[in-house]
């Protein structure tokens, strides 16, 4: 026993090794003062400097942040509605096929849900003149597509394994369908729902595939700027860049777990 | 569930608000998935047919009722024999493949025994792991490959370590390699073999284990008979969430692999961006569909017996 605890503490320690050391060499050389990647000039903040005075890259990012924002709150509530679709209504006609598309964008090559959406929004477009063109709204709607998949997802397994009673208690005492999911229902899967907008959020501002293929002349997204930089090697400037975005994510991500954490502990105490 | 039952002791009719409802909730979203979703793959197919031309939208209608027009169907099967026929479709498909297993495998290998001691860890202790393996998940995709073209490049980081010990006189060749490649997905995408390893391991009953070690079975004989086949929900689960996804892989092979990492969703991406065959790109991403299309079922079908 002793021999194979020892082998999962090492691949534990191997494991983790492997995950954080190149995002902790990241950080570490954004704050190099050397252009050149693997020689260390001293601390400096000169290549957050240089983003701040990027106009390019400030005009990426607000439009990454207003298309993750829109996405996901309309991925949200899309998602909350598949899950109560899958889970609280019973029986209806083509639950099957809902079932079988709700969690395929989940697996699905990103390189396929783009090249699908983007003719499809040609063919509508020769069909009813919408979209007029594409931008942030074309890649706002694609976003919604795969990420309610992830919601629906979050929402469903939360649905599925909630205690009924209250629901059924609220049914018996005259309520109806639509007032017990506001409610009740809702306020019960809040968490979800938050954790759901967070991850589809995330996903949104994350996305380069899908953005490219459904964006069009005009619109950039961060990701689409990064890519079109990085493809020609390591600047340091998005290394102060990643080191801002992955400083925020894991921070926010820090503080939302305590909260969940404390919030479990007093409910066990309570 | 409360209707079925009403029903059994008078006849019920749903008030009309009710009904209005549960369309709605029902309505909404699936509709938004039919046509977001399934029909577009549709029209994949459709264009797949069509023949490329220098055009906005680049590629033939399908239908063609002028009175000029030779026949009215203009589709043609040149896409798929162009694909049957040039090398370069067949390498990049085998390849993805074979890339995408192999690193499905080595995350099997190296999640396998983390998802485990994340498992049998002290209830504390668990959540930070499991928080560890998470937090990565949440940051930027695009941003952790590019780490590692920091680390792989001819003057990266590993280079100039192993330059310094001493073990090597000139930079190897590391980056713009397959075996980059490999490394970018295996470490993009571990969490998800370690997820879904983790959740069916920990709701394992040990005293099964205890069992096995009372009639006198050795660790890895217990690991081999009683562990393994019991965790086989979550090495399916892990395994194709790693699978599918890796198969049509483009960021990673742009990033890290060479110009020769022929991966399929590179080979797409090209068709579509740089030649401008809209209809080839078709052809390419229903064979694509197709491959995927039994992994994806068996996916689902995971996920439901897990409910």
């Amino acid at each position: 026993m002793q021999k194979s605890s020892r082998f999962v503490f090492s691949a534990l320690c191997f494991g983790f090794a492997f995950l954080y050391i190149p995002i902790l060499v990241l950080i570490a050389f954004s704050f190099n003062q050397s252009a050149i990647a693997s020689v260390w000039g001293g601390f400096s903040l000169r290549w957050y400097a240089a983003l701040f005075n990027n106009e390019q890259i400030i005009d990426a990012a607000l439009l990454s942040l207003k298309i993750a924002a829109t996405s996901a709150t309309f991925a949200t509530i899309l998602g909350t509605m598949a899950g109560l679709a899958l889970t609280q209504m019973g029986r209806y006609r083509g639950r099957l096929i809902f079932t079988g598309i709700i969690a395929a964008p989940l697996v699905m090559p990103e390189v396929i849900t783009g090249l699908s959406l983007l003719l499809m929004f040609v063919s509508l477009q020769e069909l009813i003149g919408w979209p007029v063109s594409r931008g942030a709204s074309t890649i706002t709607i694609a976003h919604i597509t795969f990420s309610m998949a992830y919601v629906a997802v979050i929402v469903q397994s939360r649905l599925s394994s909630m205690d009924q009673s209250l629901q059924e208690a609220a049914m018996d005492l005259g309520g109806r369908p639509a007032q017990v999911a506001f409610d009740i229902t809702l306020p019960l899967i809040a968490p979800s729902m938050l954790s759901g907008w967070l991850l589809a959020f995330t996903l949104s501002l994350d996305d380069l595939v899908i953005a490219s293929f459904t964006s069009g002349a005009g619109a950039s997204t961060l990701p689409m700027v990064i890519f079109s930089k990085i493809k020609l090697g390591v600047t340091p400037d998005i290394n102060a860049l990643a080191t801002l975005i992955i400083g925020t994510v894991s921070i926010g991500i820090i503080i939302a777990s305590w909260i969940m954490f404390r919030q479990n502990k007093r409910n066990e105490a309570g | 569930m409360s209707d079925s039952k009403r029903s059994v002791i008078k006849p019920y009719r749903q008030p009309l608000g009710d009904k209005l409802w549960r369309n709605f909730v029902i309505g909404v979203p699936y509709f938004w998935l039919l046509l977001f979703f399934l029909a577009p793959f549709a029209i994949v197919l459709k264009i797949s047919f069509a023949t490329p031309i220098v055009a906005l939208p680049p590629f033939t209608p399908l239908l063609d009722f002028s009175a000029n027009a030779s026949h009215w169907l203009l589709a043609t099967w040149d896409n798929y024999r162009f694909l049957t026929e040039d090398n370069l479709y067949w390498v990049s498909y085998f390849k993805s493949i074979k890339i995408a297993a192999i690193s499905t495998f080595i995350c099997l290998l190296i999640g396998y025994p983390m998802a485990y001691g994340i498992a049998r860890a002290t209830p504390t202790t668990r959540n930070i792991l499991l928080m560890l393996v998470i937090l990565p998940f949440w940051t930027s995709f695009l941003l952790r490959v590019y780490a590692w073209m920091g680390l792989l490049g001819k003057n990266g980081i590993v280079n100039s370590l192993l330059m310094n010990i001493g073990l090597i006189d000139t930079p190897l060749k590391m980056l713009y390699t397959d075996m980059a490649v490999y490394v970018g997905i295996v470490y993009t995408y571990i969490p998800f073999m370690i997820l879904p390893l983790y959740a069916t391991l920990e709701k394992m009953d040990t005293s099964l284990h205890d069992a096995a070690a009372d009639l006198g079975a050795k660790p890895w004989q217990t690991f081999i008979d009683v562990t393994l086949p019991l965790s086989m929900p979550g090495i399916i689960a892990g395994s194709l969430l790693v699978f599918i996804p890796a198969i049509g892989e483009y960021v990673i092979p742009a990033l890290l692999g060479g110009i020769d990492s022929l991966m399929i969703g590179r080979t797409l991406y090209d068709e579509f961006f740089v030649n401008r065959d809209w209809p080839l790109a078709s052809a390419v991403a229903t064979l694509l569909l197709i491959i995927v299309v039994i992994p994806i079922m068996l996916f689902q079908r995971s996920q439901q017996e897990q409910e």
